[in-house]
């Protein structure tokens, strides 16, 4: 398996959605190819950095200020458009 | 520091209870799906449109634009994925409203091969992100992700920090899923490369800075 052969199939790796025979090719080029086991290993704690890093959490006061105004067009909207 | 799980591993049957009643007309049952997908709404939105206050905009018009469309929901897909559908769309007219100089769409710089392939092979430090303070950490995955094309940043995040499946993200974003699996390769391989300037080891075993880099 050539390097690029192994990239194209780096996410399913990282996925698991590979079958067991693709599987089993992919270890054996990582078992031998140093650069690709850091490509793999090093996207795979780049996936875990962004999934675990709290970016843009939405502070509890305005998640409530949102809410009630959400909540509030939406009776505007019912009472402009009531159900039949 | 605690992971981001998303929202989305409550039963189907639950979720769909909600819907229909709202859709019969129970705003309590609307107001559960708030609360249920707010935050996650609200991270999609400042993803795309790298703005705040129009992030905000576009959590109140998603949510308003579902509640107003409910009855045109089918219940072919999850709410939640309908949902991200039509949040994905609120963000991408803010952001084009915005850059009105620019045809933002989600088909945005999607180049083929060799723009992806690793050229930084160099391994990271263990536990690299605890080199840094927590706001050092934040501008630096911030920058990093700010720097994808949208159409690449979007697909990551709705796959890799929201945890849609495939299948879910290529409904999300009417995408076929070779386009979201192919897009997704290439953003992870894009962030890692650019991550690897803060985080790779270097020759002496210290920390890379970063500094410099950029």
């Amino acid at each position: 398996m050539k390097c690029s052969e192994f990239l194209n199939e780096l996410t399913n790796y990282l996925d698991g959605a590979l079958d067991a025979r693709t599987k089993s090719e992919l270890d054996d080029h990582l078992a031998w190819c140093h650069n690709c086991y850091v490509v793999c290993d090093t996207t795979r704690k780049t996936i875990e950095i962004y999934r675990g890093s709290e970016l843009y959490e939405l502070p509890e006061d305005l998640r409530t200020r949102l809410r009630s105004a959400i909540m509030s067009k939406c009776t505007a909207h019912k009472k402009s458009d009531p159900p039949r | 520091m605690s992971t981001i799980q998303p929202n989305i591993e409550q039963p189907v049957s639950e979720e769909m209870q909600l819907v229909r009643r709202a859709k019969r007309g129970d705003d309590q049952a609307f107001e559960e799906l708030v609360r249920r997908y707010d935050r996650n709404v609200f991270r999609i939105a400042q993803h795309i449109t790298q703005n705040r206050e129009d992030a905000e905009d576009v959590v109140q018009e998603a949510f308003l634009k579902a509640y107003r469309n409910l009855e045109k929901f089918q219940e072919q897909s999850k709410f939640y994925t309908w949902l991200v559908r039509i949040a994905v769309n609120e963000a991408l007219m803010k952001l084009r409203r915005r850059k009105p100089e620019r045809t933002v769409s989600l088909d945005e710089d999607v180049k083929t091969e060799d723009d992806s392939l690793p050229r930084e092979v160099a391994d990271w430090s263990p536990n690299p992100e605890q080199n840094y303070s927590q706001g050092e950490l934040r501008e630096i995955l911030t920058r990093t992700i700010q720097g994808l094309p949208s159409g690449f940043r979007t697909v990551f995040v709705l796959r890799d920090v929201e945890g849609l499946s495939t299948e879910e993200t290529a409904q999300a974003l009417d995408l076929s899923i070779p386009a979201v699996k192919s897009r997704l390769l290439r953003a992870r391989l894009q962030l890692r490369e650019r991550l690897s300037r803060f985080f790779q080891k270097k020759a002496s075993g210290d920390v890379a800075s970063g500094d410099g880099d950029q």
